[in-house]
């Protein structure tokens, strides 16, 4: 597409021109529904960004590893898939994570266990922020709730990925991903010389250039005291991570009586059941986290804290996962509860406020 | 130099100067040798990456004086595909085992050669794995007892030893195929010859250069290591021969 800046978009499709805008150099993927529209429009448009790699792989598994080869190279990388093709992609997700290799990764949820259904779902929480892969890591994961923030999510996920030298992972849904929306673009990433971008990289395995020492990358610390300082070195990243990436939105908090938390899809439906509330005069806000981790553990805790708040109600699009979270920095608290639909169903804003009314 | 004596040989710039953790006898120092003799005097160590495997030539980046990825078991060709798609005019290279490219890996590298994608594959086929303590290798012959296959391997139940130079010469993505072996100093110069070639054809772009080198296995085969070169000659070579198996620079020749 042209240089447009506004623009009515699929979720999926503004995720893909957003990356292309951040200057992503190469795109591994594989498809699968509901997130292939990805590399189909990265497939159509790439003619126009002679930078950027696109490559259809022969499985998540493949295109994973493709990613931890690109991002070493020194490529801004992502991949794109959806639940099934997310559990295939944990070995690399693992190896990326451990050898520091900024890379994105896009998980468009769909319903599971297994095979599951090709509806929308949050069933991907624990996969997402409490690992997936094997040992002791952790990503950045980004949880957008519109079209918009497919977009601006994207850009963050990129330059998040280079700050930290971590995987990052934007967590949607198949509703999001379908859905269009009205949406402001970014302006077209600027590549700077191909000397400063080694520069910016200077672990990039891209060849030792003119004779510098030369560069490795590996997940393998096989001594058991090397293993302990690495484990150590990403924990003391990780922790300034939490320090400086939490982000949320906090929506009529301040007075709320009873704190609703969701994210993604379903703060979008938990934004119109705490307007719902209010007009009944139920004094209801929301806590939606957009890092998941990150998570906004101290807001929570504040708010746990106040006086004025009587209990949380959890929302999701699972049988029940970030309220594990919630209960853990609620720590007894207050009274936390839960409500989910799954299969694609959504629950209504009319549906949740019944819910928080059986409650109180 | 001490006055009056002429230096004949030595190693090699490119391979670093430390202790191998390769078994006493094993191919691998050799092969590791020929390769960076090549990438030495191509005059290429500066814009070349390896990519090395699980098994026991994990650890080849710590005796190779050049930029290095590791690879998740089986996954050597998807990274440097990662690798050489984002950086197409650097070389780029594999080291894998029979196990890692043959078994695990087996779709990565089917179709990372189907692509045609431009790096060289050194496949180190010694028909066990030899890591993780001779266990049966999807190469290990008819017959041949391991600790995973221990009254010898029968193809009734476990299927057939993969003859993989074969196998990747029928796809039209690769320039390249051949398989040597390293048992004798004349096959060892052949060899380094192929090496060379896989570089030259991967300079030129044409496509996936894949050269299987038969292998031994002192340890995990329990031959001392010069039983190992019988062994090699009068089984390993009769059911995986050696030759030129596809070449598409021969006419041009």
């Amino acid at each position: 597409m042209s240089n447009k800046k506004i623009a009515f978009m699929k979720g999926n499709e503004a995720l893909a021109e957003a990356a292309l805008r951040a200057g992503m150099t190469g795109y591994f993927g594989y498809p699968i529904t509901p997130q292939s529209e990805v590399i189909e429009y990265l497939s159509r448009e790439v003619p126009n960004h002679p930078k950027c790699v696109v490559l259809q792989a022969e499985s998540e598994v493949a295109a994973g590893n493709m990613l931890y080869g690109a991002g070493g190279a020194g490529a801004r990388v992502m991949t794109t898939t959806s639940s099934p093709g997310y559990s295939l992609m944990q070995e690399a997700v693992s190896y990326i994570a451990c050898a520091e290799i900024p890379a994105v990764f896009v998980n468009v949820q769909r319903g599971g266990p297994g095979l599951g259904t090709i509806q929308p779902s949050q069933g991907d929480y624990f996969q997402a922020v409490k690992g997936g892969g094997h040992g002791d890591y952790r990503l950045i994961v980004l949880a957008p709730n519109s079209v918009q923030e497919m977009v601006d999510h994207t850009v963050m996920a990129f330059d998040l990925a280079d700050k930290w030298c971590n995987p990052v992972l934007i967590l949607s849904d198949g509703a999001i991903g379908q859905m269009m929306e009205k949406i402001e673009l970014p302006e077209p990433y600027e590549f700077r010389s191909a000397e400063d971008m080694r520069a910016d990289k200077p672990w990039a395995t891209n060849g030792k250039n003119g004779g510098r020492k030369k560069n490795l990358l590996t997940s393998l610390n096989i001594k058991s005291d090397e293993m302990e300082r690495k484990n150590n070195e990403l924990q003391a990243k990780y922790a300034k991570i939490v320090d400086s990436e939490v982000r949320y939105e906090a929506y009529h908090t301040d007075d709320a009586e009873i704190i609703i938390s969701a994210y993604g899809l379903s703060s979008r439906i938990c934004k119109k059941a705490v307007d719902l509330g209010r007009e009944q005069g139920i004094k209801v806000g929301l806590l939606r986290p957009i890092t998941l981790w990150p998570f906004p553990s101290k807001k929570i805790s504040e708010l746990a804290a106040k006086p004025s708040v009587k209990m949380f109600m959890t929302i999701e699009m699972s049988v029940g996962q970030m309220v594990e979270d919630i209960q853990l920095v609620v720590n007894g608290r207050k009274p936390v509860y839960f409500y989910g639909r799954t299969g694609g169903i959504l629950a209504t804003a009319e549906e949740i406020l019944d819910q928080i009314k059986k409650k109180m | 130099m001490k006055e009056g004596y002429e230096l004949v040989y030595k190693r090699p710039g490119t391979l670093l100067d430390t202790r191998m953790h390769y078994c006493p006898g094993c191919f691998h120092s050799t092969l590791h040798k020929i390769i960076m003799e090549v990438v030495e005097e191509m005059g290429i160590a500066d814009e070349i990456i390896g990519v090395s495997p699980v098994g026991c030539s994990v650890f080849a980046y710590d005796y190779m004086d050049i930029d290095f990825q590791q690879a998740a078991h089986g996954r050597a060709c998807a990274v440097a595909t990662g690798i050489k798609r984002t950086l197409p005019d650097k070389f780029v290279f594999t080291y894998q085992g029979d196990g890692d490219l043959a078994a695990i890996g087996t779709a990565e590298t089917l179709h990372a050669c189907n692509r045609g994608e431009k790096f060289s594959i050194f496949f180190v086929n010694n028909a066990i794995y030899g890591m993780t303590g001779g266990q049966m290798a999807p190469t290990t012959l008819e017959g041949q007892k391991t600790t995973t296959s221990p009254y010898g391997r029968d193809p009734k139940h476990v299927g057939y030893p993969l003859k993989m130079a074969e196998m990747i010469s029928q796809l039209p993505g690769v320039a390249y195929c051949e398989r040597v072996t390293l048992d004798t100093p004349a096959n060892v110069r052949k060899a380094k010859k192929s090496v060379r070639k896989c570089f030259e054809i991967q300079k030129q772009k044409l496509g996936t250069t894949f050269l299987e080198v038969v292998s031994n296995c002192p340890s995990g085969w329990k031959l001392a290591p010069v039983k190992t070169l019988d062994f090699v000659k009068d089984n390993m070579l009769q059911y995986y021969p050696l030759g030129v198996k596809k070449d598409v620079t021969a006419q041009q020749n």
